[in-house]
């Protein structure tokens, strides 16, 4: 958190408190305030096609913050991050099916998650690199044929039916209701996330990541902070799919894929390794993404370059091969993803025009 | 040479905080130590030397955990930790730096520090999330400053918020034992502190360790290769070769020590003398 090489000049901290704080500088602190007021009010604005664009970006932003804190922050890796986001949901809608609110249901349906996911990264304990991710393969295969099998808690191949999301009696089930509901927990998962990045355990795990041995010998207790990444990973994905099976009203096994599983391993590819804002950043990428593509389809449509490549066929094929083009092309020129482009036009603006 | 493992606590500066008993280490067929024993005493700088394998960071991997010797024992402050974890050892006060550089690079020099604190601060990831409720950032502040004491001390004000990965070497050693220093040891281990720098920074580094010895009254063991900064400094000499102790004291018994100048330091006439020993 404390990585901050540009400061404008005059800033001057005289305490310790004011030289900790999450955000740089005063100015980005507004910043993100601002955009979140007037987040707060999108929905009088937007469409509702846009309102779902943004509820998407939200419980997704959370799953994708969740595989970060696990592979860019504590430097592990796991490849069934979609199961644990399915988990969430099986878990919430069937806690709500069985009569507990659907607020506490959503909170319960995390720490569920996080029980899960615990178990699944006890080798984590053992095992680094390529074996991890094959261990975490197995927890991608075992959980989505479980989610078909255990009829009791996911209604099998039928799916579960999750209630809508109610708080007090109050019914905000709608896209402009329900976008409240997504912001809060948006705002509250990010702002613990950054909290506990600069404090004790946060510190750790990114300690185990960076050199473990140091660690170790700075009396941090490896194993069990690989495998606490492993649960704070899996409980923003139970959050996050816990949201979206209240969001849809339905839970079904089906998308839960390993592709899903890459796909948030891309959002935070591309959104930046170890960074917090990149985890949002990445999603709402992975998610314009396609949209963009289905605009430049039917834009170009009837043109020679839709008679050639019949765009509207493969446009599903051309998608997820975009999907891959960009994880690629962001691995090539910008490993470091969004998050660090967007810190080098921040000081590319403040040094203007005397760069050097 | 060793003293009888005197009772904790009895007379600081006679009595053993740590006694290194017998110790054995094999990998395999290769024996890294092989019976080797000392003792070192509660304030004291105590320096291990000799040439390249003899097992000078085996000894100091025996002690800081990362290594289990195969026999004999590991006694610090009264209490056997033979087979105490590596990361329990930060608890009961022991600390190192490493020879190869060992920062988190990715994080900022503040940051390293802080991890030294890791034993000493009590907040986890609940509390820790929460920051504002629950006393994390009271905490958090509170050791920042004990952090800032040891920055001042070191000198590394200007690049507290610097990355570590961008920082050059000499620096990088310096806030290396910085964050050993941090964990407020009792025991200090400094693999090679002074290993690729210049003479400046060589000079620095020595004069910090003396003042952590003097003023902090830390206990320190350190492997060095300048001998001149080891004869000036330290309190005790012990030459390691092939894994056997050859001489253990002060630095000037040790420098007289014919064997010590055959296996490591080498004499001046050895080279010419040594052919016409082998024609007589």
């Amino acid at each position: 958190m404390a990585i901050d090489t540009l400061r404008p000049c005059g800033d001057y901290r005289t305490s310790y408190k004011a030289d900790q704080t999450i955000f740089a500088t005063r100015l980005t602190m507004l910043f993100c305030v601002a955009g979140v007021v007037l987040a707060c009010f999108a929905p009088f604005f937007f469409s509702r096609y846009i309102l779902s664009l943004m509820i998407q970006i939200g419980y997704l932003g959370i799953a994708a913050l969740g595989l970060n804190i696990l592979v860019g922050f504590s430097g592990q890796i796991s490849v069934g991050h979609a199961v644990f986001f399915g988990f969430g949901g099986f878990a919430s809608a069937f806690l709500a099916n069985k009569g507990v609110p659907v607020p506490l249901a959503i909170v319960l349906a995390g720490l569920w998650t996080t029980a899960v996911g615990l178990l699944f990264g006890l080798p984590a304990a053992r095992v680094k690199g390529l074996y991890l991710a094959i261990a975490t393969l197995a927890a991608q295969f075992i959980l989505q044929d479980f989610f078909v099998r255990a009829e009791w808690f996911t209604g099998g191949t039928h799916g579960a039916m999750a209630a809508p999301f109610t708080l007090f009696g109050y019914d905000l089930s709608g896209d402009d209701r329900y976008f409240y509901v997504v912001l809060f927990f948006v705002v509250v998962m990010y702002l613990g996330a950054a909290n506990l990045m600069r404090s004790r355990d946060g510190r750790a795990l990114i300690a185990v990541r960076d050199h473990y041995l140091s660690a170790e010998m700075m009396g941090v207790n490896l194993t069990k902070y690989r495998t606490m990444a492993f649960g704070i990973s899996s409980f923003y994905a139970g959050i996050g799919g816990a949201l979206y099976a209240h969001y849809v009203g339905f839970m079904s096994v089906e998308g839960l894929d390993i592709l899903f599983s890459i796909q948030f391993l891309g959002m935070i590819i591309i959104g930046g390794l170890g960074s917090i804002m990149g985890s949002l950043m990445g999603t709402i990428f992975m998610v314009l993404l396609p949209e963009a593509t289905g605009w430049l389809a039917s834009a170009l449509s009837g043109s020679v370059i839709d008679q050639v490549l019949h765009l509207k066929d493969g446009l599903t094929y051309m998608r997820e091969m975009l999907i891959g083009l960009t994880i690629i092309l962001f691995l090539i020129f910008e490993p470091d993803g969004l998050a660090h482009r967007w810190r080098l036009i921040k000081a590319y603006w403040k040094l203007y025009p005397f760069s050097y | 040479m060793a003293l009888p493992a005197a009772s904790a606590g009895a007379n600081p500066g006679t009595a053993a905080l740590l006694s290194i008993e017998n110790i054995s280490l094999r990998f395999g067929g290769l024996k890294a130590l092989s019976d080797v024993s000392f003792h070192v005493r509660h304030g004291e700088l105590f320096s291990i030397i000799g040439p390249n394998g003899a097992g000078k960071t085996s000894m100091l991997n025996c002690i800081s955990g990362r290594y289990t010797p195969s026999e004999g024992r590991v006694v610090f402050n009264g209490e056997d930790v033979t087979r105490l974890k590596p990361n329990r050892r930060a608890a009961i006060g022991i600390g190192r730096t490493f020879q190869n550089l060992a920062l988190f690079s990715h994080m900022s020099v503040l940051d390293n520090i802080m991890v030294g604190r890791h034993h000493l601060l009590k907040n986890n990831f609940l509390t820790g999330a929460l920051y504002w409720i629950g006393g994390a950032q009271k905490e958090e502040l509170e050791h920042r400053r004990k952090v800032e004491e040891v920055i001042d001390f070191l000198d590394i004000q200007h690049v507290r918020k610097a990355s570590a990965g961008t920082l050059s070497y000499g620096l990088r050693k310096r806030v290396e034992l910085a964050r050993a220093v941090a964990l407020e040891p009792k025991l200090i281990l400094l693999d090679e502190p002074m290993a690729g720098m210049n003479l400046e920074e060589k000079e620095d580094m020595a004069r910090y360790i003396v003042d952590l010895n003097e003023e902090w009254g830390m206990t320190i063991i350190m492997i060095e290769h300048d001998m001149g900064v080891v004869m000036d400094i330290s309190h005790r000499v012990m030459v390691l070769d092939f894994g056997r102790k050859l001489v253990e004291g002060e630095p000037a018994e040790v420098l007289a020590d014919p064997h010590v100048r055959k296996a490591y330091l080498g004499e001046d006439d050895l080279d010419e003398a040594a052919p016409a020993a082998l024609t007589a």
